[in-house]
């Protein structure tokens, strides 16, 4: 343990205070950004002060969007990257809870195999194999799909790892107690392993549902009908503007609106979150 | 209630490691056998071969004459007591106890009954909403009982279920252990390597070592008559005496390492030359006033005063100090001190004589 000193206490806070204000600064300045009329930024200087277009800002940014650049409402959209990152963050969580079962507790040939299969599978991140992925969606007709937006992502090497890694740490004795008591595979999974890994998938939850929520690239690729527009690459066209300084009162505005959901989730489920990080005790 | 029978069990694993060699214990309905040993001698290996957790390579265990050997944990109709209890952490004691008995499709109202007839037996009532966290080792190892319990099994398996409580809780607990079997009658198999909890808890003590069973019997024919000198040393605490010497046909004994000629009383002497062990339990070593009924001298090289007892550790003397230190438990009055020299009197008929070789009784 560190004892507790003054100096050591004033270093600390220093240090966490320091690094907040490198965190927040940003964060802070799009918020007074989504806060000021459309000239008030091409001057140079930035204003450290909220001014008075916020209403005006957030109602044209929810209503109507920003037709210009060609991108929809952000209601919509923001819909879309819902729909999305919940598809992602579930769909992961179930694929790689279920095979990380499968990998730890059945003895079935090449059962190495497959969790090496799995695990090389983390070396090769969604960018890497892009376009033959996108050739495989393509050719199921699922551009343009919630399916293409979501199944190509869920597949997850890293979950099925930190899930594989968890029941290891299962005692061995757990599961006799449960097999003298008559619980079969299934009742075993559902009645006793959920139940336990319960802060470990909030945990896991809420990074997919923020690594979901973020998808840029893959969206921008496969979405051509701006139905399926997801919020993060919508953004990103409101800002590519064609022959004018793009509008940043509002850009900044959608930032904000689509900064809310994740901030939600965490909120929500940090008390989780925090205890599937940090527990041991089993 | 049931009997249970293992006839020639044996277990091999896949890597060609003999765990049990050959093992055959019969167990009459309501007994409680337990197995104690060394670590690495079986003795949990062939409680899980009864429990069904572990496949039997050879032999057949049989419940109440029936064959298990292919049926589930689950099929056996048995209840386990595991050492870290095995409660499931995320489940209140209720549920803890009711979950086996859930899974079998008992209907509800006796589920309820039966957990808290348990409950009340093993003064869990006021628990029953807690969860596994919340509780003392104590009351965990009492859920654990609770949850075997309540299954009204077949038959008690233990494996070494006190070795995770402190010493007096563990006094504590090996009492109610004991209790609750004979309160129910169960049959019980019963794992440890604590010879005093085998002791006190034994109708029948299987001493194994090395894969197999070294001594079946009841714990006071063990103690009283051990077949080998590793029975002999094993259960018995301090452990007993073991001498090497050569017989002298009428004369006596012959301690190897040149101590003085021990004759015990009332025992039969093997033929002259033969290389023997001679074994005296420390608490048969009786001090007397007069050498000339001394049986051996022992000078005193340290003492641990107990309260009750006196230790004197010491050699025979002369003793080139090649054999064994002895230990004689005293009565805690009679004070000693290092380097006195004590005539000590085996008590009669309880010195033992093992073949050097063999380590088999003669």
């Amino acid at each position: 343990m560190v004892e507790n000193r003054p100096f050591l206490t004033f270093l600390s806070h220093l240090v966490l205070i320091l690094g907040l204000l490198v965190v927040f600064l940003p964060v802070y300045i799009a918020l007074i950004a989504s806060t000021r009329g459309p000239t008030e930024f091409l001057s140079g200087i930035v204003p450290l002060l909220p001014g008075d277009h916020t209403i005006a800002n957030y109602r044209a940014m929810l209503q109507s969007g920003l037709s210009t650049s060609g991108a929809p409402p952000l209601f919509p959209m923001m819909m879309n990257s819902l729909i999305m990152a919940l598809a992602i963050a579930i769909g992961k969580i179930v694929i790689s809870i279920i095979s990380a079962y499968a990998i730890v507790y059945f003895r079935f040939p090449f059962r190495a195999l497959a969790f090496w299969a799995i695990f090389v599978t983390l070396m090769l991140p969604v960018e890497v194999r892009i376009i033959p992925t996108f050739e495989v969606v393509a050719n199921l007709s699922m551009l343009n799909s919630y399916a293409g937006l979501t199944i190509p992502l869920i597949a997850s090497a890293t979950a099925t790892f930190l899930f594989r890694q968890f029941f290891l740490t299962v005692p061995e004795e757990l599961i006799e107690a449960a097999r003298v008591d008559g619980a079969g595979p299934i009742k075993f999974f559902w009645d006793i392993l959920l139940p336990l890994s319960r802060t470990n998938i909030a945990a896991l939850f809420v990074i997919l549902f923020i690594y979901g929520w973020n998808q840029y690239l893959w969206p921008l690729l496969i979405t051509t009908d701006t139905r399926y527009y997801t919020v993060v690459m919508g953004i990103k066209r409101m800002a590519a503007y064609a022959d004018a300084e793009p509008l940043w009162n509002l850009v900044m505005a959608a930032v904000m609106l689509a900064a809310i959901p994740p901030v939600i989730v965490i909120i929500f489920m940090q008390r989780l979150f925090i205890k599937g990080l940090v527990e041991t005790e089993k | 209630m049931a009997t249970v029978e293992l006839k020639d069990v044996k277990k091999t694993y896949a890597g060609g490691v003999e765990a049990v060699k050959g093992v055959s214990i019969d167990i009459p309905d309501g007994q409680m056998c337990v197995l104690v040993g060394p670590s690495g001698c079986g003795k949990s290996t062939l409680l899980r071969m009864v429990a069904g957790l572990e496949t039997i390579t050879a032999g057949d265990v049989l419940i109440d004459n029936n064959v298990v050997n292919r049926l589930g944990p689950a099929e056996r109709d048995i209840a386990m007591v595991f050492q870290n209890y095995a409660l499931y952490p995320h489940m209140k004691v209720y549920d803890n106890m009711a979950y086996g008995l859930r899974n079998r499709g008992m209907p509800r109202p006796e589920i309820d009954q039966r957990v808290r007839e348990a409950a009340a037996t093993l003064g869990l009532a006021e628990l029953l909403e807690r969860k596994p966290r919340e509780l003392s080792g104590g009351q965990r190892q009492r859920v654990a009982m609770g949850r075997a319990i309540v299954r009204s099994p077949k038959a008690f398996l233990f494996d070494e279920p006190l070795s995770n409580l402190d010493a007096k809780l563990r006094g504590q607990m090996r009492i109610e252990i004991k209790a609750i079997q004979r309160r129910f009658g169960v049959t019980s198999i019963y794992v440890t390597h604590d010879q005093v909890e085998a002791m006190t808890l034994a109708d029948i003590l299987v001493v194994m070592n090395a894969g197999l069973a070294e001594q079946i019997g009841t714990p006071l024919s063990i103690y009283e008559r051990p077949a080998t000198t590793f029975v002999a040393g094993f259960i018995g605490s301090p452990s007993m005496n073991l001498m090497k010497a050569v017989a002298q046909g009428a004369k006596g004994l012959q301690l190897a390492d040149g101590g003085s000629v021990v004759k015990p009383r009332d025992t039969e002497l093997p033929q002259g030359g033969r290389e023997v062990l001679l074994g005296v339990r420390p608490e048969h070593f009786t001090l007397v006033k007069d050498g000339k009924n001394a049986d051996l001298e022992l000078s005193v090289t340290a003492v641990e005063t107990l309260g009750a007892d006196t230790l004197a550790h010491g050699r025979p003397s002369g003793s080139n100090g090649s054999g064994g230190e002895i230990i004689a438990r005293l009565p805690g009055a009679s004070r000693i001190d290092e380097g006195d020299v004590l005539p000590l009197a085996i008590d009669p008929g309880l010195a033992h004589l093992f073949d050097a070789a063999s380590g088999q009784r003669i």
